[in-house]
């Protein structure tokens, strides 16, 4: 396998995992589907995993990724039962919940109940056995994965994950939430999901996707999103990250918007031992919208990192970013934020902002804004704030009698207080907010 | 209640508070005055432990106990509370939760139940008639947009929550109109009682006809210089500092 100097294999063979399972993956009967895996291997073995002397990975290391052997999960043995899985959805047990072991569908485990007129919502491996025609318009080409090594692993090995297609003015109301369960296997596995969000003109959904971890071993989650939003249309997105202290998690997301259609997305970041969340935006129509927000709450030596690229196109596009972290001990944390704003994107509004709590002073952030602007009447901002807790506020509130340790817990969620408010699904945000109290309370 | 006893204070290496020597009694209400720069505020802060201000000299005994010992939520548990001159903002923390959290590490200190929210909402409405407090004020962030007069009002709304043994007023009156001014000192006259005590810290004598003190202090250069009754406020007024500064010299 050849790999150039900027890259590196690892303890794992992908290249022999691929060749070994290529003619058992989902679609293997389809020319176009197995073209596209050929084409996401070639495009791995062309850099492999990135090491820090890729720019985009400068800050992130995946050095401890590289060190482990990773196998393929093997078929999933029944040992979970549907009352010990999480969910963020209200607990009266209405809520439909799709259930994702390892990267692959588990009907036991899931609830769907009926979907609304125009909505159509089943596991990957299913639509591609049942339809594999009606994916190829659109899986691999929204998220094309030329020069982004971890999407084109996932483009190879994926098996299994998530089709949601929502039709002209239809609209899911409740949300729907994808659980992903990972760590169950006692080996180390590494799997990679997949989902397709295609919603057409006018229409609108809310999807949570909620990522779990069972257990203290290892484990690779290198799952991908591709999510077209066709004029007019507004998906709702709510991510929760909670994989096991030793789980990493790696996730590439492709979104297209076209005109007056609307993204709102929140990623709630609390887990692994490592995790990127990489969002790629395209504002393609003439008045798209998006608000891609976050929140990052790190102890110990995990490493969180939040890389995103939006991209301006047409005019009048805006786009608001808000991330937010709280970093205790040896944690460390990245944002990169780049926006690039197109000649012709006339009226585009951008603006972006990255503010992080520093609780200790061990933790680290690493905050790099980048502006390319080409067109010239532009409204575009960009700030990064860090600081550590507001000694007079919390000398204000221990005067009161409040303990220090809940006077610095009330301050914490103040200061995340304001970007779970924008999260735009509100029957969510008692649930975000008690995430944030836990944290907080398991100091 | 209170004896401070020939308290030495530094701040950045100077130091502010001379030898102060105090004693205040349950149901007094004792008023310090003095110049710029006399080190009235370095009392207040050194009395609820702000970093900062370091004690090279004397002790400050409350209720018998070392207060000096205390951490800061120790002393307002105890009783001990400070109506800052600049109250700080919190954004993110609604006025209501704020109160609620303080009310209930109360009197969890005090081994009571704590307050659910419709309970404190209720403690609350009562104490918030006679200041004239908004709903729309106590939703809000703590101090986030209030005016100099309503930043005041939430002071004494807190004081009036919390019910001290022993509130400490720092220049309560300063950047307040006459009518701010009423408002406030009916909302600490309504807290006066014989178990209660209070500092009145003050720059003007104004303040003083609608708090009438019992005892009044002068404070120059970090010492006090002179004590006397409510009359003595008066004479201040004028006559000026100039006579004590000099005195203090």
């Amino acid at each position: 396998m050849t790999v150039m100097s900027n890259g590196t294999t690892g303890a794992t063979d992908f290249d022999a995992m691929f060749a070994e399972r290529r003619a058992n993956l989902p679609g293997a009967g389809q020319p176009w589907l197995t073209a596209l895996r050929d084409f996401g291997m070639d495009q791995f073995r062309r850099q492999g995993l990135p090491t820090t002397k890729v720019e985009a990975w400068k800050y992130t290391n995946l050095r401890p990724l590289q060190k482990i052997a990773f196998a393929a999960p093997s078929p999933f043995d029944g040992s979970l039962q549907p009352g010990q899985l999480p969910s963020l959805l209200a607990q009266d047990g209405g809520g439909r919940q799709l259930v994702l072991v390892e990267g692959r569908f588990c009907p036991e485990l899931s609830r769907i109940g009926d979907l609304p007129a125009g909505v159509s919502l089943e596991p990957l491996a299913e639509a591609i056995r049942r339809d594999p025609g009606g994916l190829q318009a659109y899986l691999g080409r929204i998220a094309h994965p030329v020069g982004q090594p971890l999407l084109a692993l996932n483009t190879a090995l994926m098996e299994d994950g998530l089709v949601l297609r929502v039709g002209r003015g239809a609209v899911l109301n409740e949300p729907l939430e994808v659980l992903f369960v990972g760590g169950v296997s006692p080996q180390a596995v590494a799997y990679h999901p997949r989902l397709l969000v295609m919603l057409e003109a006018d229409s609108r959904a809310a999807l949570v996707e909620h990522h779990v971890g069972l257990g203290d071993n290892a484990y690779f989650a290198n799952t991908a999103s591709e999510i077209r939003l066709a004029e007019g249309a507004r998906l709702d997105h709510l991510k929760v990250q909670s994989e096991s202290p030793k789980g990493y998690h790696l996730a590439t997301s492709h979104v297209w918007l076209d005109r007056q259609a609307t993204f709102v997305s929140f990623a709630l970041s609390l887990g692994a031992q490592l995790s990127r969340n990489e969002q790629h935006v395209r504002l393609e129509g003439e008045g798209a919208r998006c608000r891609l927000n976050g929140a990052y709450l790190m102890r110990g030596r995990q490493h969180c990192d939040n890389t995103t690229l939006i991209e301006h196109l047409k005019p009048d596009t805006s786009c608001r970013e808000v991330f937010k972290g709280v970093l205790d001990d040896h944690s460390r944390a990245v944002f990169q934020g780049r926006i690039v704003v197109h000649r012709g994107a006339q009226q585009t509004d951008g603006h972006q902002l990255n503010k992080t709590l520093l609780l200790s002073n061990t933790a680290e952030i690493d905050t790099k804004p980048e502006l390319e602007i080409y067109a010239d009447d532009v409204k575009c901002s960009h700030g990064a704030t860090v600081g550590d807790i507001d000694e007079e506020a919390l000398f204000y509130l221990r005067s009161r009698g409040i303990p220090e340790k809940q006077a610095r817990s009330l301050l914490v969620q103040a200061f995340l207080g304001e970007a779970i408010d924008e999260v735009g699904i509100p029957a969510l945000h008692e649930a975000l907010l008690s995430r944030v109290a836990d944290w907080l309370g398991t100091d | 209640m209170l004896e401070i006893k020939n308290l030495h204070v530094t701040v950045e290496g100077k130091e502010i508070l001379n030898g102060i020597d105090l004693a205040v009694a349950p149901g007094e209400v004792h008023a310090v005055m003095g110049p710029n720069g006399s080190g009235k505020s370095t009392l207040a802060y050194v009395m609820t432990g702000r970093t900062g201000y370091e004690v090279t000299g004397g002790e400050i005994l409350y209720q018998g106990r070392d207060l000096l010992e205390m951490a800061p939520e120790d002393r307002a548990a105890e009783g001990l509370f400070l109506a800052f001159q600049y109250p700080v903002e919190i954004p993110g923390v609604p006025n209501t939760t704020f109160l609620k959290e303080a009310v209930n590490a109360l009197r969890k200190h005090r081994g009571e139940t704590p307050l659910d929210a419709m309970q404190f909402l209720k403690l609350l409405r009562q104490k918030t008639q006679t200041l004239g407090m908004s709903d729309d004020m106590l939703k809000r962030a703590v101090n986030v947009g209030f005016s100099g007069g309503e930043k005041k009002r939430n002071e004494i709304l807190q004081m009036a929550v919390l019910e001290p043994k022993l509130a400490v007023l720092d220049e309560t009156d300063s950047g307040l109109d006459i009518d701010a001014l009423k408002t406030v000192a009916e909302g600490v006259n309504a807290l006066r009682t014989p178990e209660r005590a209070m500092l009145v810290i003050t720059h003007y004598q104004r303040l003083l006809n609608y708090i009438v003190p019992d005892h009044v202090h002068v404070l120059a250069k970090g010492r006090i210089v002179r004590s006397g009754g409510p009359e003595l406020a008066q004479e201040l007024e004028d006559k000026g500092y100039a006579q004590f500064a000099a005195a203090a010299a």
